[in-house]
């Protein structure tokens, strides 16, 4: 296994970085009304999210879950089409009618983001399925929370790429709460060591915060399945800094504001900022001026999606199926 | 044009045999279909007889699964998105509600959610077992329930010959088909093409020609239909049968152009009456014909009861040529002629391909 290259390492940090100021911009929009609905962001899970989707090659598959936005922009997808699907705008990534929850870019490998937990998880599987089939060695990728851990559909995928060598990697976004819920309150036992079970690769990664450790445990895991050696079941411990969901307010404190402190003190992007100067594979200058790249292609995105239109009512119809039906 | 004379169950069978050769992404996954269990994966009826799909095509792509619907419905669906055809042997139409959330949350909607990006072309076949002394828990009828999710196309073929043309077309398309079938017509025999076609969906039959009250009939209603036009047709009551073949898309024209003839209508449908399909054609030709209505539409539907076990009971629930007759009758005006004894309800010769 070969570590990082210099550009790839940078790379890393630039997708971080896009997935946590387009977060940070999509939060503010949807408080100023900008957004219809709700969004949920990865802020706080970046590197998780980025250490695992970069071990993908660009015509691997991948499917995510609710917390939507980072999985595309991982895998390389531009920033405006996701920008305007978020505001329901006809130069959304779906033209408007999939929004926050359903994300899809078909053209980096992107088949969907899925509001229904664990939903999404047979159907990475189904990719894998076809790689198997047409033999074309392309590697699928499903991302899941821990609350989706607890999905049947979750063992039974599990079961079905075990017992044929399906070349897919389950990934479990840890990030202890499923809404309000501590992760180790409605869990038994360890997500990763449920793969045994099953007679799969399962592994953990406890420090979720290293971009990485998360890329090194992932880019194991491609590589089993893109050589024949079957699925595996990685769990990486992660933490979301906001809310649940934007927006939402909730009563009770279910997370103490101590474990939050220490989380944000060992924030992703910071500490490998750190490293990329302390390694010397960029300067503080250059480092600065990525941030104002991404900066800048935040704000464009955020244009394009006002400045874009909104669909016509006939698109409401359209792509129901190839061709419409009962016209 | 030459025929040939085959089961419902062997138009099934020549026609993904005819898919698996003429496509190399074409797949069939599914329970048990590896030792050909429902004769739709094989030459014969066992492994040993010629034409075995397993030998014919390999296990790359005749794949035993494990009874996980779930899994095997969404990874369908995932396979269809990524490149493949597949065909899907769910074996009962009972067993689609333990796949309920991969059916409409991505079957149906991935396309149309994603802005047209994704294509699932993909066929879901079932058998629903009623009829067959199979119990609650195999003999559903659940079509209608598929009916109210857009973006998925149902076929419910009613003869050999419309099996096979409607399986191709089904496997041809690049959107999602559930196929429901009545077991109890799996070894009913017709004259079948020999050479390849396709039937379009949204097309359906005339399976008999009349000019005093169309019935719409749906699976094992269509040949109880047949045998209620030709009892009624001695009593000079001439009755126009329409198979729609395909519920999604609903051929709606045919009917509405066959009530506007006729200006009576009988739907017979073996589903459950409230929200079946019967409802929702009786609906269109409300809302379509209604001038053209001389009478009350009539449904001849399954009661609105759970299926229960016993033959005694089991049987008369389901639409039979005499409630089809009775049902013509009432909204004739012809009352009072006999219709033939049937104390099995829908004809025996039908009823012999229970597996279980």
């Amino acid at each position: 296994m070969t570590s990082p290259d210099q550009t790839t390492l940078l790379e890393m940090q630039r997708r971080m970085l896009r997935i946590r100021r387009f977060d940070e911009r999509a939060s503010k929009m949807v408080k100023r009304g900008q957004i219809p609905g709700t969004v949920h962001t990865s802020i706080g899970q970046e590197a998780q999210v980025v250490g695992a989707a970069m071990t993908l090659d660009d015509g691997d598959y991948m499917t995510g879950n609710h917390r939507s936005h980072g999985h595309p922009i991982a895998k390389g997808s531009p920033l405006a089409p996701l920008m305007a699907e978020l505001v329901g705008k006809a130069g959304g990534v779906c033209g408007g009618k999939g929004g926050s929850l359903h994300l899809a870019d078909f053209k980096v490998g992107s088949l969907g983001e899925s509001g229904i937990v664990g939903s999404s998880i047979p159907i990475a599987t189904g990719a894998a399925l076809s790689s198997k089939v047409l033999g074309n060695g392309k590697v699928s990728m499903a991302f899941f929370g821990d609350g989706a851990a607890n999905q049947g559909c979750l063992y039974e995928a599990m079961n079905l790429a075990g017992v044929w060598d399906l070349p897919v990697v389950f990934l479990c976004e840890n990030n202890q709460y499923a809404l309000s819920t501590p992760a180790h309150t409605v869990t038994s036992g360890v997500i990763a060591e449920r793969a045994a079970g099953f007679g799969i690769a399962g592994e953990r990664v406890e420090d979720g915060q290293d971009v990485l450790a998360v890329h090194a445990a992932a880019q194991a895991a491609v590589e089993r399945a893109r050589s024949g050696g079957g699925p595996t079941l990685l769990e990486v411990v992660t933490y979301r800094y906001n809310e649940h969901s934007e927006g939402l307010r909730l009563g009770t404190d279910y997370r103490n504001a101590e474990e939050k402190e220490t989380w944000v003190g060992r924030d992703p992007i910071a500490q490998f900022r750190r490293h990329l100067a302390q390694e010397g594979v960029a300067t503080e200058e250059e480092l600065d001026a990525l941030e104002q790249e991404v900066l800048d292609e935040v704000e464009q995105a955020f244009e394009f999606s006002q400045e874009s239109p909104y669909p016509e009512p006939e698109v409401a119809f359209a792509d129901l199926y190839t061709e419409p039906i009962g016209a | 044009m030459a025929t040939t004379t085959m089961s419902f169950l062997g138009a099934i069978g020549a026609a993904q045999r005819e898919a698996m050769e003429a496509d190399e992404r074409v797949v069939i996954i599914g329970e048990d279909v590896e030792a050909n269990v429902y004769g739709t994966t094989g030459g014969g009826k066992s492994r040993k007889d010629k034409g075995d799909f397993l030998e014919l095509f390999g296990a790359n792509r005749i794949r035993n699964t494990p009874i996980s619907e779930e899994v095997i419905v969404g990874a369908a669906a995932g396979a269809a998105m990524t490149g493949l055809r597949p065909i899907v042997d769910l074996s009962y139409s009972s067993f689609l509600y333990m796949a309920m959330d991969q059916f409409v949350n991505q079957v149906a909607k991935n396309r149309y959610m994603f802005g047209g990006q994704a294509s699932l072309p993909v066929v879901f076949r079932s058998a629903m077992f009623y009829g067959l002394s199979t119990g609650a828990h195999h003999s559903d009828r659940p079509y209608p329930m598929f009916m109210n999710v857009p973006g998925l196309k149902i076929m419910v073929p009613s003869t050999p010959a419309d099996a096979k043309g409607l399986l191709r077309t089904a496997v041809d398309m690049d959107d999602p088909v559930l196929t429901f079938e009545a077991c109890m017509l799996w070894g009913l025999k017709g004259e079948v093409e020999e050479d390849e076609y396709r039937i379009p969906f949204g097309q359906a039959a005339i399976a008999r020609e009349g000019t005093d009250v169309t019935v719409v009939a749906i699976a094992t209603a269509v040949p109880e239909a047949l045998k209620a036009a030709e009892t009624l047709a001695e009593d000079g009551v001439s009755v126009e049968v329409i198979d729609p073949r395909t519920l999604v898309p609903l051929d709606s024209r045919t009917i509405l152009e066959s009530v506007a003839k006729t200006g009576r209508l009988v739907v017979a449908d073996p589903a459950h009456r409230t929200c079946s399909a019967a409802a929702e054609i009786a609906a269109i030709v409300v809302e379509e014909a209604f001038d053209s209505l001389k009478a009350p539409i009539a449904r001849v539907t399954t009661p609105d009861t759970q299926i229960p076990f016993s033959p005694a009971i089991e049987k008369p629930l389901y639409p039979n040529r005499e409630s089809i007759g009775e049902a013509i009758r009432r909204v004739t005006g012809e009352r009072g002629a006999s219709v033939p004894e049937s104390p099995q309800g829908i004809d025996d010769e039908l009823s012999t391909q229970a597996h279980r």
